[in-house]
């Protein structure tokens, strides 16, 4: 098939963007999404052109890397990742508007490629369970019912792709530092730092940047593991009990 | 060392035999003494003095970043590096199907005995035994580290551990969480590396690729690193060097590895002394999602746990063109489980892969091309339901669906093989150290624990044992053993990397050639498929041995980098990564055409049973195969380490 | 050897909600919920003006009385509009700036416009500086009567009627409930979300509350001004 792409180029974080239209031909069915992009890129190179810089890494929807918006919506039409967006779900003729995630705290590094390192810091500022390498009991001592096992896996299939931040009107990410507070706070082992970490990452996430929550619901739409809104309702309720139990 | 360009083109198809070489740490005495006895004989360094130590580590996957925490944890500066733009990214978070542990909480005759076991027999007699005891017994613990930091692993409803079989064993000993354990297990190391990166005691280093290692007096004392966004090259220096950068699958293109996975880590390290062991033993999964097309940039793998339920059949006929539904019972070959009726259609991988291509070969292939074998759901659905078999399975078929645009409920699914693991690696001893004093290689870029073929669910317990268990005990004795002085920037050696980076990557620039960097990667992949894959033989390697260094020659005359270094210039990556894959590649085959035996996943047409079973010839080639670098296009040196069994005897392997 | 990663002292309870966007939501939808049960009982008061100009004025004069005699009279109600006035500074305030934040956390927006979230979610801001302007001039209107048409204290009916016999008052104030409804619809679903009172199976019968209470009080309050203008009150 025949598409017409309309992609954001900006070659560095300082300087200025713009929307550039390119056609491409010969486009499969088959293609994944970024498997379109290689095609167009293979293309510029050979034309003498800039090809179009994207992350991607994995490209079976697990890392996380990859991520654009696609006519508007993260990761375009489906409920997936960029990478497992095939162009099947693209008809003859269409355009294509291509956009990188749009946050303050997710600086564009060049062209579709944004820094994401704002997570990380959420993370290490509370998402994790203190248990250094060697103290650890025998695992079957502490059963863990397997609901709640669910639930936490649930909430832990969060990639960090960022789309949530990207689909938010405020760009806010409390889908993904729900997501992480639910997973470790539901289980018995998240117990003993359950107030720390839910203030400590609600903290850092407000001092990146992130805009606050205002319920639209968009984050949970986009998010392509199905992390579900109430997850944000359950860390609002733990902040809240923090705020009143924390030790000080 | 920047002979890249002018090297030789001529060919080389023999090699310089060199001293053996030994693995001189390991302990003596009975095997199951031997992890303890090396940790009480390893020197230890003072808590206080800890933090005045910097280890480099390169890579944040299972093992990259179990080690980083865990060094962290114990008071190390640790300088880590990847080239993803988070150390949550790295690609053992695609692990699927599970990890092996001998918990034996099934009562079903596990043990660390059996495990250790399994792991040689499954290796084909090609793995230390040393090592793999360790890693047998290293296994209960990470189970238990894991679930302490809150991996949520499958359970039952009495709230215990679940646990699943994978190929190879008939025990039930894989840990799993759902279709996605290796990035539930992923996350747990990248949170406790997190952890310690706020705390200050790690510092990373994300969109950072080591591009050479520094080598100061013999001693592997620091890195030479890209910074991805601005294109500087930058040098770190440290006590000791840690490589974590994970497998070469890559060097053929399509396969189930990340697209920037790369070799350029260990091949660097390799350039600069480090042996290179048994590169021909690279792993090809039997259940992969065939290519669509010529467009196809990677391979997608389905978990092995997927031939718990499924059954593997081609039609009897060939040439049969007739769609799954319509080909009655009896006109099926589940050709798996005839061949091989004790263990049907869980055989080890290479055994399944291999049966795959023969029934292809015989052109009773499905779907387009005839590259792909059913594996059929149906009488699991009849037994089970279709809910239970969702409930197990059913991100696994959502992916597929995804994919092909099948429904994997109604239709069978098409699979074929695809190049997935690679077993050989960094040589390394007991202590993981390097031939390279200082340089040391866990999980996936060392060679030591997987012989020629790896079993299912045993890369990540080898990634988490390397990196939790193993590494950080070890690497003590040499920090400790080894009090270093300062090694100073502008330190010749230092400069002399720096230059050799920077030289090279201004070569790569300045071809502006006519082919882009994918069109090489994608014309060495289909050779190396070809000659190099699944079945090797003699001509076939020769024919490869004869075209690599041509096409490296091309390579570096007509590919076309555009952009300049100093920014984010992904082609000028992929361009420096692929002029490594055409060295590694004429090792890959030099050794698998010397090697002239089968084993495991290397397979020579030259050595195999009446049947068509792998052939081993332990008389000539039980060893693991050390090559020494001499130059690009120039023979290299071949140390033979003789392998040893006096516990799993060596007999032919038979899953019948 | 890892050493502490966390620092020694927290801030309070109230510094740590105010200084949060989390916490400040909270207080949002704490007023919210606590305008929200003024207006119910508001409403239903002002459903008394379909049972007479006695009835009606009587129910406005006996509002000065409640708490007597523990409190003197209008005491009660000069709480409750000190409550009502901070519940509302609050809300606003609060308000200001997160919306100033979401909107600087998304410096470039996107070329490809799409529609996104429901209508009652898009104009909660818009909705909310239209209830703030409303109730100054409802204030005004029938409570200091400096706005009203008629003006006589102590005969709410009468000025409530004089009142919905203006087409500018109509308009203001139909268009204002109307902005209403939206702003609860949303709203209380959203501080239900906001107080973690949300979860998978509550979210259903929530969501059907909010748009109950927003119907319910909107038509509630709108009957006032539509039965004047035809006549059914007068």
């Amino acid at each position: 098939m025949k598409l017409t792409l309309r992609i954001w180029r900006q070659r560095g974080p300082e300087q200025p963007g713009a929307m550039t239209t390119y056609e491409v031909d010969g486009i499969s069915e088959d293609m994944s999404f970024l498997e379109m992009l290689d095609t167009l890129n293979e293309r510029l190179i050979l034309e003498g052109d800039e090809p179009v810089a994207f992350d991607h890494d994995c490209r079976e929807g697990i890392c996380g890397a990859c991520g654009m918006v696609i006519n508007g919506q993260a990761h375009g039409p489906e409920r997936t990742t960029t990478c497992q967006l095939h162009m099947r779900h693209f008809a003859d003729g269409d355009t294509i508007d291509i956009e990188p995630w749009r946050a303050a705290a997710f600086p564009v590094v060049k062209d579709l490629v944004v820094d994401r390192s704002a997570f990380d810091r959420i993370i290490g500022s509370g998402g994790y369970i203190t248990a250094p390498t060697g103290s650890a009991p025998e695992a079957h001592a502490t059963p863990v019912p397997k609901p709640v096992a669910d639930t936490a896996f649930e909430h832990a299939e969060c990639i960090g792709c960022g789309a949530c931040v990207a689909a938010c009107p405020n760009g806010s990410a409390m889908l993904f530092t729900s997501a992480k507070v639910v997973h470790l706070g539901s289980m018995p082992q998240g117990g003993p730092e359950r107030e720390s970490r839910v203030l400590g990452m609600v903290s850092t996430m407000d001092a990146e940047g992130f805009g606050g929550c205002t319920n639209t619901g968009e984050c949970a739409v986009a998010c392509p593991k199905g992390i579900p809104l109430q997850s944000i309702a359950t860390m609002n309720r733990e902040f809240l009990r923090a705020a009143r139990k924390a030790p000080r | 060392m920047t002979a890249d360009t002018n090297a030789d083109i001529s060919p080389y198809t023999s090699y310089v035999t060199g001293d053996p070489i030994a693995d001189t740490k390991a302990p003596a005495g009975p095997v199951e003494e031997r992890w303890d006895r090396r940790r009480f004989e390893a020197k230890l360094v003072n808590p206080a003095n800890r933090r005045k130590h910097t280890v480099i580590v390169v890579g944040t996957g299972l093992a990259g970043g179990a080690a980083g925490a865990t060094l962290a944890e114990q008071g190390y500066h640790v300088v880590q590096f990847c080239y993803q733009d988070s150390p949550r990214r790295a690609h053992s978070i695609a692990a699927q199907g599970g990890i092996n542990a001998a918990k034996n909480y099934r009562n079903d005759g596990d043990s660390v005995h059996r495990l250790f076991y399994d792991t040689v027999k499954g290796g084909d007699f090609r793995a230390r035994e040393s090592n793999v005891r360790r890693l047998a017994q290293i296994s209960v613990e990470i189970i238990d580290q894991c679930v302490a930091q809150g991996v949520p692993f499958a359970r039952e409803y009495g709230g215990l551990l679940d646990t699943r079989s994978f190929g190879g064993v008939q025990v039930s000993r894989t840990f799993y969480a759902r279709g996605q354990t290796g990035q539930q297990l992923l996350l747990g190391a990248y949170q406790a590396l997190s952890r310690q990166i706020a705390a200050g005691n790690a510092e990373m280093h994300p969109r950072t690729e080591m591009l050479d290692l520094i080598v100061v007096d013999g001693r592997a004392r620091g890195i030479v690193a890209r910074d991805l966004i601005t294109g500087r090259i930058d040098t770190y220096l440290a006590d000791a060097v840690v490589l974590a950068s994970g497998g070469y699958g890559n060097v053929f293109y399509l396969s189930t590895n990340a697209k920037n996975s790369n070799a350029t880590a260990i091949w660097r390290a390799h350039r600069r002394g480090a042996y290179f062991a048994n590169p021909c033993f690279t792993q090809i999964h039997p259940t992969c999602i065939p290519r669509s097309g010529d467009h196809q940039s990677k391979l997608t793998l389905m978990s092995e746990s997927l031939r718990n339920d499924g059954r593997i059949w081609v039609p009897k006929a060939k040439g049969d063109t007739r769609p799954p539904e319509q080909i009655p019972e009896d006109e099926r070959d589940y050709y798996l489980e005839r061949m091989y009726p004790s263990f049907g259609n869980l055989v080890p991988r290479d055994i399944a892969s291999r049966a795959a291509k023969n029934v292809c070969d015989e052109g009773r292939g499905v779907g387009p091309g005839g590259q792909g074998v059913y594996l059929d759901f149906a009488d699991a659905i009849a037994r089970m339901g279709r809910e239970k078999v969702a409930e197990k399975y059913g991100n696994l078929f959502d992916m597929y669906a995804r994919i092909t645009a099948e429904d994997p409920y109604k239709v069978p699914m098409r699979i074929y093989p695809a190049i997935h693991y690679t077993m050989g690696g960094l040589w390394v001893d007991y202590d993981l150290q390097t031939t390279i004093p200082g340089l040391f290689a866990i999980g996936e870029a060392n060679f030591s624990d997987h012989g020629a073929n790896r079993l299912g669910a045993s890369a990540l317990m080898q990634g988490l044992a390397d990196g939790y268990f193993v590494l950080p005990s070890t690497i003590n004795d040499y920090l400790a053993r080894h009090p270093h002085q300062a090694v100073a920037d502008d330190h010749p050696a230092v400069v002399e990397a720096v230059e050799s980076v920077t030289g090279r990557l201004r070569r790569l620039l300045a071809v502006d050639g006519d082919r882009t960097p994918d069109s090489f990667h994608r014309e060495l992949g289909e050779l190396l498929w070809d000659e190099c894959g699944m079945a090797r033989n003699d001509a076939g390697l020769r024919k490869a041995l004869d075209r690599i260094p041509e096409l490296r020659e091309e390579f570096w005359r007509r590919v076309k980098v555009p952009g300049s270094g100093e920014e984010l210039n992904q082609q000028l990556e992929k361009a420096n990564r692929i002029s490594d894959y055409f060295e590694l590649a004429e090792l890959m085959c030099l050794d698998a055409l010397h090697r002239e035996e089968s084993c495991g996943g290397h397979f020579r047409e030259e050595s195999q049973t009446p049947d068509g079973e792998a052939a081993r010839d332990d008389e000539r080639f039980s060893y693991a195969a050390a090559w020494e670098f001499t130059g690009t296009g120039k023979p290299p040196v071949l140390h033979r380490e003789e392998l040893v069994f006096e516990y799993v005897h060596p007999t032919q392997r038979s899953y019948a | 050897m890892a050493l502490a990663t966390r620092a020694a002292r927290r801030p309070s309870t109230l510094a740590t909600l105010w200084g949060s966007t989390v916490g400040k939501k909270t207080v949002m939808a704490v007023t919210g919920v606590i305008m929200l049960l003024f207006l119910v009982v508001h409403m239903l008061g002002n459903l008394k003006i379909f049972f007479g100009a006695g009835d009606f004025n009587a129910y406005a004069a006996w509002l000065r009385t409640i708490g007597e005699p523990v409190l003197h009279s209008s005491w009660y109600l000069w709480i409750q509009r000190t409550v009502l006035v901070a519940a509302v500074v609050l809300h606003a305030v609060a308000a200001y700036q997160l919306s100033r934040r979401d909107l600087a956390a998304r410096p470039v927006g996107y070329a490809h416009k799409r529609q996104r979230a429901s209508y009652a979610t898009r104009t909660m801001r818009w909705g909310g500086i239209i209830l703030a302007l409303f109730i100054v001039w409802h204030i005004l209107d029938l409570t200091t009567l400096t706005v009203n048409p008629r003006g006589e204290a102590g005969h709410p009916y009468q000025n409530v009627v004089a009142d919905f016999h203006t087409w500018y008052a109509d308009v203001i104030y139909v268009v204002a409930m109307l902005a209403l409804g939206l702003h609860i619809r949303h709203g209380f679903w959203s501080a239900a979300q906001t107080l973690g009172a949300n979860n998978r199976r509550r979210d259903r019968p929530l969501k059907w509350t909010a748009n109950g209470l927003a119907l319910v009080l909107t038509a509630g309050f709108i009957a006032v001004p539509v039965s004047v203008m035809t006549g059914v009150v007068s």
